[in-house]
């Protein structure tokens, strides 16, 4: 398909998941009363359900995938690494640790993002710090004391389930899988994303040709050391971001670059943007049914991300070329 | 073009070469010539700026290296690397286009002079019937030309070429060749050739041997390549048919 298609295709997608994410839920909405809703807003219970419940945690929602599926591309291109997601720098680990310990303490809701904040920080800094030695990035030892920092972090994390009181596992299993009913606002989360997207997508070019390797990048003229650090920060930024607003919602920064990869798109022109388009989308249809599927019951959103996301990759996996 | 002047470069602990003084003019053809391990991957990386040397200074273009900004040292130089672990996803002609990243100045789509040149490098390297096909199912000769055509869409004024004819076959060997010599001795760009093959080496305007313990030697073409002196750089024996630029040297076996 041609890319300005493409694109195109991905903003309705988008616009059709926020459409859906008003329309379905425990209260019984119609259609008509969503278009009627949006265009001449009345006071009532249907306005207060779509504009004060779904549409901030929609926005929310699109925001967050739109968030991971960057950080996703971004990390891919650093580590040179197909199987690099937002999580393999141990950000959400540092986060989750925070988030729970908090939580251990009965903490409330701003105390408990604040922990979080402070544990993807911590992470960042101790990663950036072990790994980036006398100026030079070795991508081998970045990657690998990600991964050591998340096993420990994994580990901390378990230790805290098992001391925790039963009260309040519920909350902290929801924080480890990835929920968006406590959302807050999504409105730094959505700035981030435009500022994130717009400064990559002019250094397209750039990453493209890091992604051929860091010594092919230098030959062009690229400005490798910067660039990596660049990405490095942005892909951490962009998934502190989305973890303090959503949780660790797994699976989309690894799935929704790669799927788009599968159908083609491999410039990253055209991949940052349709990433974060799809990413965000997808985020909402889980939300969506996480939130309708067993209504009252909401679930995490995590748990969907996944059992609607494994489909669909080992279909384009299996496709012939 | 080049210039390097007391330049010694080391990989570990080994000097490879030391203190070599080079000048390459343009529209002047250079073949590298020695010994597996000699260095001549190495020396190539440093003259391009991607391997810091031990001592000394190189200029391109009359600036020292590192006095170039990033985008317009991919102008002045570019290097064809001698091997390229990275899988590339896209076609034949993406993987071209990013040659072109040094000229590039859009954002979206490329220009027409980013065109023109894809069409003349596809062109120049027999690579017109396989533009749209995915990199990763090219042969590996295919997949050397396609290199060579990215470089040459790059279109930088220095060349730097790393084995540029492995993979290439009998005919793509000769057409290889004569698309450098038409760059240089065409249009005054300069070019560094690292041959193994000295029949191709003898159609080159000067050589360089460097034998891989610090020494080098630098020079005519027909003044270096005799057999005694590819002896003592090779360490076996060779023997020469005809002579000129057109002498041929087979290993005594």
């Amino acid at each position: 398909m041609p890319r300005p298609g493409l694109l195109s295709a991905l903003a309705f997608t988008a616009i059709g998941s926020l459409f859906g994410a008003l329309l379905f839920g425990s209260f019984p909405i119609s259609a008509l009363q969503v278009f009627d809703s949006i265009v001449f807003p009345v006071p009532g219970v249907v306005d207060d359900v779509i504009w004060k419940l779904r549409l901030p945690r929609a926005l929310a929602a699109f925001a967050c995938g739109g968030l991971l599926a960057t950080s996703g591309v971004l990390l891919q291109v650093l580590l040179r690494n197909p199987l690099a997601d937002p999580y393999i720098l141990g950000v959400s680990g540092g986060a989750a640790l925070g988030a729970l310990t908090a939580l251990l303490f009965g903490a409330g809701l701003a105390v408990t993002n604040l922990a979080a904040l402070a544990g993807a920080l911590g992470a960042i800094a101790i990663v950036f710090a072990l790994s980036f030695r006398a100026g030079d990035w070795n991508l081998h030892r970045l990657l690998l004391t990600g991964v050591v920092l998340s096993a420990a972090f994994t580990a901390l994390i378990s230790l805290i389930l098992v001391l925790a009181p039963q009260v309040q596992l519920k909350g902290m299993l929801f924080w480890l899988m990835g929920d968006l009913s406590h959302a807050g606002s999504s409105a730094i989360a959505w700035m981030l994303l435009a500022l994130g997207l717009a400064a990559f997508m002019m250094g397209s070019g750039s990453l493209n040709a890091l992604a051929l390797g860091a010594l092919k990048a230098r030959a062009f003229g690229v400005p490798v050391g910067g660039l990596q650090a660049a990405l490095y920060f942005g892909a951490a930024v962009a998934t502190v971001a989305a973890v303090l607003l959503g949780g660790s919602i797994g699976f989309v920064g690894l799935m929704v670059p790669h799927a788009l990869r599968l159908i083609g798109v491999n410039d990253h022109r055209w991949l940052l943007p349709a990433s974060a388009l799809l990413g965000g989308s997808f985020v909402v249809i889980a939300d969506t049914f996480a939130r309708a599927a067993w209504a009252p019951q909401q679930l995490p959103v995590g748990v969907f991300t996944a059992l609607l996301g494994v489909p669909v990759l080992l279909f384009l996996l299996s496709r012939k070329p | 073009m080049l210039r390097a002047e007391q330049l010694t470069i080391a990989v570990g602990a080994r000097t490879l070469c030391r203190d070599l003084d080079l000048a390459v003019a343009p529209g002047e053809l250079w073949a590298v010539l020695g010994c597996n391990g000699s260095g001549k991957t190495t020396l190539l990386h440093t003259l391009a700026g991607l391997a810091p040397a031990v001592t000394g200074l190189v200029t391109v273009a009359g600036k020292p290296l590192a006095d170039y900004r990033q985008r317009e040292i991919g102008r002045a130089r570019g290097i064809l690397l001698q091997r390229e672990d990275q899988e590339y996803w896209g076609t034949l002609a993406d993987y071209v286009l990013l040659g072109r990243y040094p000229h590039a100045r859009r954002l979206f789509g490329w220009a027409a002079a980013d065109e023109e040149a894809l069409a003349g490098a596809l062109a120049a390297f027999d690579l017109v019937p396989l533009a749209a096909q995915a990199y990763g199912t090219l042969s590996g000769g295919e997949r050397q030309r396609a290199r060579l055509a990215q470089l040459w869409a790059q279109d930088p004024g220095l060349l730097l070429l790393d084995e540029p004819l492995q993979h290439l076959d009998l005919r793509h060997q000769l057409q290889t060749l004569e698309r450098v010599r038409e760059a240089v001795h065409g249009t005054g760009k300069a070019a560094l050739l690292v041959l193994h093959d000295l029949t191709y080496a003898g159609r080159c305007d000067r050589v360089l041997m460097l034998y891989g313990d610090g020494r080098y030697a630098a020079g005519a073409a027909a003044e270096l390549l005799q057999p005694e002196r590819l002896e003592d750089l090779y360490g076996c024996r060779v023997r020469a048919y005809g002579d000129g630029p057109h002498a041929h040297f087979i290993p005594v076996i």
